[in-house]
């Protein structure tokens, strides 16, 4: 089972009339790893996620989750499949309870939600799946507050929270530590570290530090390719991705 | 929690109880006032489940209520009262079917386009209607009489009085309230709502948003055709007025005025609206102009219907 | 059914095209640039007939009453923009639809004031009352292409217009980015009163020279208004071209349909609403929606 990658993908290319946003990724993402994708601004590492998670198609190329291909596919049928995906801007729903966005993650674990008449909060195995994830992305306490009075970071907490919910079994994580504070981007890396695991992690993220001290690997994209591949010490040293990030990176501002 | 939970219960026992006392108490005038009311309420409750809940604000409302009001002339024998039992059933399946129907392309679309796509499907039933002959064309058609309730050709209850055909609506309005609030609270209302927050993120936790918007569509249209099979019966009459543009629209300004994603807002909505027409055409023959302007500033002034007075008194007391 | 039968309708679609575009436009406009749904657009193309029906009346000649009527209800506009629809910007979609649906009463009820229920008619100017002969027994009345030539050169106009003057420019970029518009340092409340009065302008236009062609009767605003939504969904929201593309596809539709099947000519616009909606659900010129 190890080294069996969850997610592999051939060739994976998005254009945008002549940009070409993703150009030609093949990559394997692993179980119970970190893998960090890190490159300049407009290097197409969102846009890479989007292609992962459904909502965008790509030009040409595969993705495949576990041997199946799922390029193509509907968002809510690969996040059925087990794909969870954050954004980079908080998407919670601001008017619902912590427990109720959890709670709106979790159902969506039932067959169906076409059930019009019990009520939802009588579906206990919705409620604890719901429970959990608010303990595991560390919000017990503000459960029965709106989504709409908690802080900046407890957002992003509440907006994992809702995608555990899902039991995903690979997460897509878009600058999950963008607008943070020191202490909030602290314990959102301890949750991320407690979660690789027993889950496949795809992490985007700008700040560096954070990157090279949890990422178990990463991959380097600049101008839509995926320049080099390798364990953080391996990154760090290569001559290759220093010439080319560095000087993509120079004149733009730091992240 | 709990205690204001258990307040509502009693103010809506409460409020239920007095509505079934008002033809004991109140003359024939006010049953037909209050009948009317009742019916457009359920219409704009119906209403308020694709406004307020899932964040569809269709302006082709009206298409549905509507069309149930003709499934029920047509279902109507030419010269015996017809078998609530089996018509009225029949004629809100009527209805769903068209929501279905219609409700798989507009669901496709959203915001402003929706808003005019549903308006014109509204308006081509509309002319469906106005151009057939058989339907009676621009006149509309007169029903024999008031259903009744039948078992085996045998009339147990009989609604041409007009305090019985109120007590009906009644009972009509509190179970589509019963039901419809069972569905907002049901793990599919939990969906639709989030759907009308951010159907992107509804997607990417895995719901496939277009069946549950498709689903509500078709529901809200079931309990528009309610609505219409009983205000069909209420005048003994349908015209092609009844799935008009401006009955649409009217439905629009109850569920705002009262509240929207509050079903009982839009109760209240209907209220307001139909007392003021009485008010405001007792005064002059151009009430419309006085309900425009009425509603004109009520819009600017009271953002939030008359839901949101409570708050907007709590505030200004508190200031 | 001979080729003249063909040009006939061809003729009026077109010239039903032009009048519908009119509308549209403005219409569309409203919505790219303001982002507002104005249901009572269709009011302006009412008062526009109403208007010429009473001022024609009144100083004998259509085209003395078309300056008058213009900027009458330009000032309408101008003075609903300012007291009502200026509060309402940052507001959501519904709060559009009932405002301007109060609108439709109260300009509606003051028509029934003003000039009742009956249908009117306005007869064509004098210099413009002819026929031209196509066949021995058939002709085309020379108004009709007059509306269609004078639609041509307002709709030219506004092309000419929105492409190189700096109004054109702010309104390109109000469709494209609300914020933008401010970042230009244009002024968004004097675009906005700007646009609206054109848009009710143009309608006025339409509903003036329509006139002679149209019976003047209660409802009429409606009647274009819930069309020219037809046209817009189908050309897409924020487009002129689109509005253009969809006026002409439903004026010819409707013509034909008419013409050729009586029986579905009320639905028939509709149906080709939404054949084409299962195609492409944000228009031919629309941008896809997120």
């Amino acid at each position: 089972m190890t080294g069996e990658p969850v997610i592999r993908t051939d060739g994976l290319t998005r254009r945008f009339g002549a940009l070409t946003a993703v150009d030609a990724v093949s990559l394997e993402f692993t179980a119970g790893r970190i893998h960090a994708v890190i490159g300049p601004n407009g290097a197409g590492k969102t846009t890479f996620l989007n292609l992962l998670s459904g909502n965008l198609r790509p030009t040409t190329g595969s993705v495949r989750l576990r041997g199946r291909e799922i390029a193509g596919a509907p968002v809510h049928a690969i996040a059925r499949l087990g794909v969870g995906r954050s954004y980079q801007r908080t998407n919670v729903f601001p008017e619902f309870t912590c427990f109720e966005n959890c709670r709106l993650g979790a159902q969506a674990r039932l067959s169906s939600s076409m059930r019009f008449f019990k009520p939802a909060d009588a579906y206990a195995g919705v409620n604890a799946d719901a429970e959990r994830a608010l303990s595991l992305c560390r919000l017990s306490h503000r459960r029965d507050d709106a989504a709409d009075v908690l802080s900046h970071g407890e957002r992003r907490q509440l907006e994992l929270g809702m995608m555990l919910a899902t039991s995903p079994s690979v997460l897509l994580l878009d600058e999950p530590l963008a607008g943070m504070g020191a202490a909030e981007a602290g314990l959102m890396l301890d949750l991320i570290k407690g979660l690789a695991s027993d889950h496949t992690i795809v992490l985007v993220e700008h700040d560096m530090d954070a990157v090279f001290s949890t990422a178990d690997v990463i991959t380097v994209m600049v101008g839509g390719r995926a320049l080099e591949t390798g364990t953080p010490a391996a990154i760090q040293v290569s001559p290759a991705v220093r010439e080319a990030y560095l000087g993509a990176a120079k004149g733009a501002p730091a992240p | 929690m709990k205690p204001r939970l258990d307040g509502r219960r009693a103010a809506l026992a409460a409020a239920l109880l007095a509505l079934a006392l008002v033809p004991a108490v109140a003359d024939e005038f006010y049953v037909v006032l209050f009948t009317k009311i009742l019916v457009l309420g359920i219409f704009a409750m119906s209403l308020d489940l694709l406004v307020g809940y899932t964040g569809l604000p269709s302006l082709g409302h009206a298409a549905y209520f509507g069309a149930a009001a003709y499934a029920a002339m047509v279902l109507a024998p030419e010269s015996a009262p017809a078998n609530l039992l089996l018509t009225l059933p029949a004629s809100v399946l009527v209805a769903a079917l068209l929501a279905l129907a219609t409700g798989a392309l507009a669901v496709r679309t959203a915001g402003m386009y929706f808003i005019m796509v549903t308006l014109a499907f509204g308006q081509m039933a509309y002319f469906a209607v106005h151009d057939s002959p058989y339907l009676g064309g621009s006149d509309g058609k007169l029903l024999f009489a008031r259903p009744v309730v039948a078992f085996g050709g045998a009339a147990i209850l009989d609604f041409a009085e007009p305090q019985v055909y109120y007590l009906l609506v009644l009972a009509c309005l509190a179970g589509s309230y019963g039901i419809l609030r069972a569905v907002v609270q049901s793990p599919f209302g939990r969906v639709i709502q989030g759907i009308r927050v951010n159907e992107a993120r509804m997607q990417a936790l895995g719901y496939a948003t277009y069946r549950y918007k498709l689903a509500s569509f078709a529901i809200g249209g079931a309990f528009a055709g309610l609505a219409g099979y009983l205000a069909a019966y209420q005048a003994e009459y349908v015209n092609p007025k009844l799935l008009g543009w401006q009955e649409s629209g009217l439905a629009l300004v109850m569920v705002i005025l009262g509240g929207v994603g509050t079903l009982h807002g839009a109760v209240l909505g209907s209220a307001a609206i139909v007392l003021l027409q009485e008010f405001f055409s007792e005064l002059t023959s151009h009430w419309m102009l006085l309900l425009g302007l009425f509603i004109v500033g009520s819009v600017i002034w009271l953002p939030h219907g008359i839901v949101g007075i409570r708050a907007w008194a709590r505030r200004a007391r508190t200031r | 059914m001979d080729i003249s039968f063909y040009v006939i309708q061809a003729l009026n679609g077109i010239q039903y095209g032009f009048l519908l575009f009119l509308v549209a436009s403005g219409l569309t406009l409203v919505f790219g640039v303001m982002g507002i749904i104005n249901l009572a657009h269709g009011s302006f193309f009412m008062m526009g007939a109403y208007l010429a029906l009473w001022l024609a009346r009144h100083t004998g000649s259509l085209f003395s009453a078309l300056p008058i009527a213009l900027l009458f209800a330009t000032a309408v506009a101008f003075l609903a923009e300012r007291l009502a629809f200026r509060h309402l910007y940052r507001r959501r979609h519904l709060d559009h639809v009932l405002l301007t649906y109060g609108f439709i009463l109260i300009f509606n009820e003051l028509q029934r004031i003003l000039w009742g229920n009956d249908v009117h008619s306005v007869p064509a100017p004098d210099l413009l009352a002819g026929s031209i002969p196509l066949t021995a027994t058939q002709s085309y009345p020379v108004y009709r292409i007059f509306i269609s030539i004078v639609c041509l050169g307002v709709a030219f106009g506004l092309a000419v217009a929105i492409r190189s003057t700096r109004f054109g420019m702010a309104i390109r970029a109000g469709v494209v980015n609300r914020e933008m518009v401010e970042a230009l340092g244009i002024d968004t409340n004097k675009l906005f009163a700007a646009v609206f009065c054109l848009g009710a302008g143009l309608a006025a236009f339409a509903g003036m020279i329509a006139a002679p062609v149209e019976a003047v009767y209660p409802g009429i605003g409606e009647t274009f208004l819930i069309v020219s939504f037809v046209v817009v969904v189908i050309g897409g929201i924020g487009s002129l071209r689109g509005a253009f593309v969809g006026a002409m596809a439903i004026g010819l539709a409707d013509a034909f349909g008419k013409a050729l099947m009586p029986q579905f000519a009320g639905i028939g616009i509709y149906a080709v609403m939404a054949a084409l909606l299962l195609w492409r659900p944000q228009g031919l010129f629309g941008e896809k929606q997120a």
